[in-house]
């Protein structure tokens, strides 16, 4: 296979798609909570205890859809706990997001020691599968690289245009906007910016966990430790990376797991007899550094980022 | 069983487990404490997964047998592992198990203060005279690699077979030569197609990569990592197994399972610290299929559909292999694609 004919396959493309999908959940997340002011860095952690939410409760005899909304609502009460010390507290949003994170992976091994304390493997799930659209999956090529996907997937898209559309287009969205750029402007409106940034902190982190979730109840169907393996951190960068617009950082995601869907074909050509495996490795994230330069010269950051507010303070 | 509260990292775990336990599993626990010898295992990981799975069970089976009290902490991060290892010899345990792949210097440090305390750790490292109650220890279980690659080499029609691995560190790259001798038995002109994940645990990646390789033309795919079975599955081709049996998860796809037995490696150090005779040594030829350390797994629901030529070689190979008129080539490079 040369390189050419790995971009012209529509396994290519759909793998892009399919690996692109639990970024875009988590990217999204962090990119709500991002431009309500607050960094959170807990996204790794909620991750984790959102594929193993998601899985234990399916496992435990709910369908698959009640797997995704229990991830959302574990990666909420992680988001609850991170936005009062991040909110009200205005403790270090860096310590509280990695305190977030070892708190999330300890817990979630805690519990799964509980659940299952012998197994001689981790029990596997009947995962969410690939759904043909009527119609659009018979279009040659984009049909089978974009049309085939689970269920999940399409979610994930259609979460990114809502988020588009609630941010840039509903009074509720200007507020979030506004609690990140301005936010002594939303409490002179009489609204509350921490009411405003611990919604968008818990949201945001449900929709974190709901990306953990698509690993074991999409991608795969059963749990691992460490099977998160930084897709978390890749997302932080990806908000960057799409300058905390949402169509961009799709955008985003789906360059990264291009670059990702690529390395792994492209270790099959001639070329990996004689370049080491971890120089494929390395290409996603080599390669999304460098676009993130380019890209982030004109990214706005959120003017109050990470700045704690409070009321009636100058 | 009983549970020790010694990693900090899965502190939380083991105490509460740790109630479970006492209720479900403590039955064997401290009555039998004052004659078998005290043995606590460290693992990196859970140890329900693969590799490590293999190590608890036959401590489990050495316990069950009274020869041992056995104690263990899971999931213990490589940066706390030294810390977990002087724990324990401070606590006065004759034998300590476990894997330092990940923590090779420091671990030998801890190594070096306890001297009357056995270490028989997964390594990727020889045994070092200077440090005389250490053992090295890894699954050598190249000959049963062999024999699946034999069977793998029979089954796949159109010679192309997927091998994804996690990283290429000594214990995978000889499996994965050997496997490959073993098919190249069965059709010489076989290709191969190799690649690394640069990580143990990440399934959906190892299935993305099985995927490319069934793209390519792989009609077969060596299962080194979870995930890779999975892409077979979906993808309606065959799979080999890799030190356990998952046939059980996988019965239409894997046809057999090249399979590790650590009961001959704990055993031996178990009669060696009992003698006062345990010494820095390699164990890893205990895991050679002439010792009982691995073995090719039932072929169950492949039964009879495995070509004879194939069963034939295999149960001719294995004989030699036990005879010692055979031995099959232990190569530590890392394998490239053909």
């Amino acid at each position: 296979m040369d390189i050419l004919d790995i971009l012209f396959s529509a396994a290519f493309w759909a793998a892009t798609v399919r690996i692109a999908s639990p970024l875009i959940f988590a990217t999204l997340g962090e990119l709500l909570c991002e431009r309500a002011g607050v960094l959170n860095l807990g996204i790794e952690g909620i991750m984790v205890a959102g594929a193993f939410a998601g899985w234990i409760a399916v496992w435990a005899g709910l369908p698959l859809w009640g797997g995704v909304a229990v991830a959302f609502l574990v990666g909420a009460m992680l988001g609850g706990v991170h936005s009062v010390l991040s909110v009200p507290f205005g403790l270090s949003q860096h310590v509280v997001g990695i305190g977030m994170t070892l708190l999330a992976t300890s817990l979630t091994f805690y519990m799964y020691r509980v659940i299952l304390p012998e197994v001689s493997s981790p029990p596997k799930i009947t995962a969410f599968q690939p759904l043909d659209i009527p119609v659009l999956s018979d279009i040659p090529f984009f049909g089978a690289a974009l049309f085939s996907q689970t269920a999940l997937t399409y979610l994930a898209f259609l979460l990114a245009a809502v988020m588009a559309y609630v941010l840039y287009r509903t009074p509720l969205g200007l507020a979030v906007r506004a609690a990140g750029e301005r936010p002594e402007a939303v409490a002179t409106q009489g609204l509350s910016v921490t009411a405003i940034r611990m919604g968008a902190v818990i949201v945001g982190s449900g929709l974190m966990a709901i990306g953990g979730a698509f690993l074991t109840l999409s991608a795969f169907d059963s749990f691992f430790f460490e099977m998160v393996n930084g897709r978390g951190w890749i997302c932080i960068a990806l908000v960057v990376f799409g300058a905390w617009r949402p169509g961009k950082a799709v955008l985003g995601a789906l360059l990264f797991a291009a670059f990702d869907a690529f390395q792994i074909r492209l270790q099959q050509t001639p070329m990996g007899a004689f370049l080491p495996y971890q120089f494929f490795l390395m290409m996603p994230y080599i390669l999304s550094i460098l676009a993130l330069i380019v890209m982030s010269r004109r990214a706005d950051v959120p003017a109050a980022l990470m700045v704690p507010f409070n009321k009636g303070e100058r | 069983m009983t549970r020790d509260t010694i990693s900090r990292r899965s502190f939380l775990t083991t105490t509460a487990a740790g109630a479970v336990a006492v209720g479900t599993l403590g039955k064997a626990g401290r009555a039998l404490a004052a004659g078998p010898l005290k043995v606590a295992g460290i693992y990196t990981v859970p140890v329900e997964q693969q590799w490590v799975s293999r190590i608890h069970i036959a401590a489990l089976a050495a316990q069950d047998r009274g020869d041992i009290a056995y104690v263990y902490s899971e999931n213990t991060a490589n940066t706390d592992y030294p810390r977990v290892m002087r724990e324990y010899a401070e606590m006065g345990y004759d034998l300590i198990v476990g894997e330092i792949f990940g923590a090779e210097a420091e671990a030998r440090e801890v190594v070096a203060d306890y001297p009357n305390v056995a270490f028989l750790m997964g390594s990727s490292f020889k045994e070092d005279p200077a440090l005389p109650n250490l053992s090295v220890f890894d699954n050598y279980i190249q000959d049963a690699s062999y024999l699946s690659g034999i069977i793998a080499g029979a089954m796949s029609e159109t010679g192309n077979i997927g091998m994804v691995g996690g990283f290429p560190i000594p214990e995978v790259n000889r499996l994965m030569h050997a496997f490959i001798a073993g098919a190249k038995e069965m059709n010489p002109d076989l290709t191969v197609q190799v690649s690394f994940i640069g990580s143990w645990f990440d399934p959906p990646k190892a299935k993305e990569t099985a995927f490319a390789m069934i793209e390519n033309g792989a009609d077969m795919l060596y299962a080194e990592r979870f995930g890779v079975s999975d892409a077979a599955k979906e993808k309606g081709i065959l799979a080999i197994g890799n030190v356990i049996d998952t046939q059980p998860d996988y019965p239409d796809t894997v046809v057999a399972s090249a399979i590790w037995h650590f009961e001959p490696t704990l055993d031996a150090a178990i009669a060696a610290v009992k003698a006062g005779t345990f010494t820095a040594a390699d164990y890893g030829t205990y895991s050679f299929m002439k010792e009982g350390g691995c073995s090719l797994a039932p072929y169950g629901t492949f039964e009879g559909k495995i070509p004879q030529a194939a069963l034939d070689l295999v149960a001719a190979r294995a004989a030699a292999i036990k005879d010692g008129s055979f031995t099959v080539e232990i190569n530590d490079e890392e394998p490239k694609s053909s």
